[in-house]
């Protein structure tokens, strides 16, 4: 299942650490880059790769809210919505993000483009409201800000 | 900061005594490693190699240094927990899991001065025989983590991490462990069963890591800027540092200042520093010049304190101790006089419970009944008499765990209603009207 590029990968990942249990986060990431979420199927893959029981890897995806278990929009719009962001108006931008893609918090839009979550506190306090869109950060967000990426991401995702 | 003559080299060396950037010099491009070593920059490592591993520790033991994660502990004594003549494979763990809401400072260091931080493992592995050293960064962190790697790719070509180091035949190798989205890997035992591969569920302790830690080794975890002080401590030697800022909790810290502040940000700022000048002149202020209501001195978990009753509170362990809370990790939450309490309290048990890993009853379940509790009050639907329940139920959680999160969901409830109690009586009336 894993390209032979994520299979040399997975290998330098076990020589890090005594025992191949330790690699399975690494190497979920692995896979979440792949093929985007985390199936049964990769988890039962990923189970005999490394030889540790499919339970426990269920269980350690169920564990960990990064892994996604079902797939997600080409954006993965994630606002924080903790104490320093929320007393910057964060509920407001969630509403307003809602409004905006026509979806609820935990959706993903209709055309596959936008996932939208709530999430716990992304350690950019200093710059609040702010949001996580895949791997990047945006901050001291407004909505005119947001509504200028959602163009800019549109517009990407047309190209 | 312009009141302050900052000083800019590496290691605080030189300057101004009175306000050293230790951990966050002022250097454009710190993070390039040129731009490190030009300036010095792995000095101390070479100096540290040179001692005796014990005398490293000595000199962090007797610089007062102490832990920047949150719970203030000794460093250099946490240190010598770790057995000496010992068969088994000994482990460090850096703790970059950075997740208390309302803490971003750890942040800064990975992406403006990651060499000391690595410089700081690699002294610190030396220190107390380590050969592998694991640096647990927040799944969220990907951007930082790609730096940090970079950095340590940097250190590697150049013989600072890997195998010879600096040609004396110490060894020590470097790894991320990257996790993916749990708070309580930041606890410490979370945190290596996570790197194990596992649900980062705490262990009952004793036995302590130092001596049953990663995949049953004796192991060290340190936070990243407790780790990244080392080296210039090691440069300038135990005495310099305690002598900076309070004397029973030595050093800068860092504050992460964020809520309703004119520029929030994170300062670095001799430890002891009035709470009132980090607010007020660092952080320019509360917006629109409104009274402060509350604040949060150390991260979520830690006890408020009253805007009326700031004067002359003093950001160490020790004088926050003494006014009934704790330094934490430093983050400073400002809220001002128009702040829900509720809401705020509602939102940090939401926290607390969507982050309970589940293993003990009493946190599992109360944070449930706070947060269900808490919603009704902001819906409306609340009674003054709830407030005494959140208490009992708090009061059922606190003490009654495997590690600290009980207690972090606990303080902030119990606290808050403590040392608010009119306002929330009035906030709690003044919704059921709203509701009616």
């Amino acid at each position: 299942m894993f390209t032979e590029e994520n299979l040399r990968r997975v290998e330098e990942i076990k020589k890090r650490y005594p025992k191949p249990m330790a690699a399975l986060l690494p190497v979920l990431w692995v896979a979440q880059e792949q093929f985007g979420w985390i199936s049964e199927d990769v988890m039962r893959y990923i189970a005999d790769l490394l030889g540790v029981p499919f339970n426990h890897v269920l269980g350690v995806v169920t564990f960990y809210t990064m892994y996604n278990r079902k797939p997600v929009g080409k954006y993965h719009i994630q606002v924080c919505a903790n104490v320093s962001c929320m007393l910057r108006g964060s509920d407001n931008l969630i509403e307003h993000l809602e409004n905006r893609l026509g979806v609820k918090v935990g959706e993903t839009t209709s055309d596959k483009l936008f996932t939208l979550s709530e999430v716990e506190c992304l350690g950019s306090c200093g710059t609040a409201p702010m949001m996580q869109v895949n791997n990047d950060y945006y901050d001291n967000l407004t909505s005119e800000k947001i509504d200028n990426l959602l163009e800019e991401f549109k517009k990407q995702a047309n190209h | 900061m312009s009141e302050t003559t900052i000083t800019t080299k590496l290691y605080a060396q030189g300057g101004d005594t009175a306000f050293p950037k230790i951990v966050l010099p002022e250097i454009p491009d710190l993070a390039k490693i040129e731009v490190y070593e030009s300036n010095g920059g792995y000095g101390a490592l070479k100096k540290a190699v040179g001692m005796q591993p014990d005398a490293v520790t000595d000199e962090v033991k007797k610089s007062g240094l102490r832990g920047r994660g949150g719970a203030a502990f000794p460093t250099g004594l946490k240190w010598t927990f770790m057995p000496k003549q010992t068969e088994k494979t000994k482990y460090l763990a850096i703790n970059a899991d950075e997740s208390e809401p309302g803490s971003f400072k750890d942040r800064q260091i990975l992406e403006f001065n990651p060499h000391q931080l690595i410089e700081g493992i690699v002294i610190a592995s030396y220190a107390m025989g380590i050969k592998t050293a694991y640096v647990y960064i927040r799944g969220e962190y990907y951007k930082w983590t790609q730096i940090l790697q970079k950095a340590l790719d940097e250190a590697y070509s150049r013989g600072y991490v890997g195998e010879n180091i600096l040609g004396t035949g110490f060894s020590a190798n470097i790894y991320m462990h990257r996790g993916a989205g749990a708070y309580i890997c930041g606890e410490e035992s979370g945190l290596m069963e996570s790197i194990e591969g596992k649900r980062g569920y705490p262990r009952v302790k004793p036995p302590f890591p130092a001596q049953n830690g990663l995949w049953g080794n004796p192991t060290t975890i340190n936070n990243v800027e407790t780790i990244a002080n080392v080296p210039a401590i090691l440069w300038n030697g135990a005495e310099w540092f305690s002598k900076i800022g309070a004397q029973k909790h030595p050093g800068t810290l860092l504050f992460g200042v964020s809520g309703h502040v004119n520029t929030p940000g994170v300062f670095e700022l001799p430890s002891g520093t009035l709470l009132t000048d980090i607010i007020y002149k660092y952080a320019g202020g509360v917006i629109d010049g409104k009274q402060i209501k509350m604040v949060i001195p150390g991260g979520s978990s830690m006890p408020p304190l009253r805007g009326d009753q700031l004067e002359g509170v003093r950001m160490d362990a020790e004088s926050l101790k003494a006014v009934g809370s704790a330094v934490g990790t430093g983050g400073v939450i400002v809220m001002d006089e128009d702040t829900d309490l509720v809401k705020v309290l509602l939102r940090v048990t939401k926290f607390y419970w969507h982050e309970s890993c589940g293993q003990c009853t009493p946190c599992r379940e109360g944070t449930g009944w706070m947060r269900k509790i808490l919603q009704r009050m902001s819906d409306g639907n609340g009674k003054v008499e709830d407030l005494d329940l959140l208490l009992r139920v708090a009061n059922n959680i606190e003490g009654n765990t495997i590690c600290a999160l009980g207690d972090a969901a606990a303080w902030p409830v119990k606290f808050t209603i403590q040392r608010f109690r009119k306002e929330l009586e009035e906030e709690v009336l003044q919704q059921a009207r709203n509701a009616a």
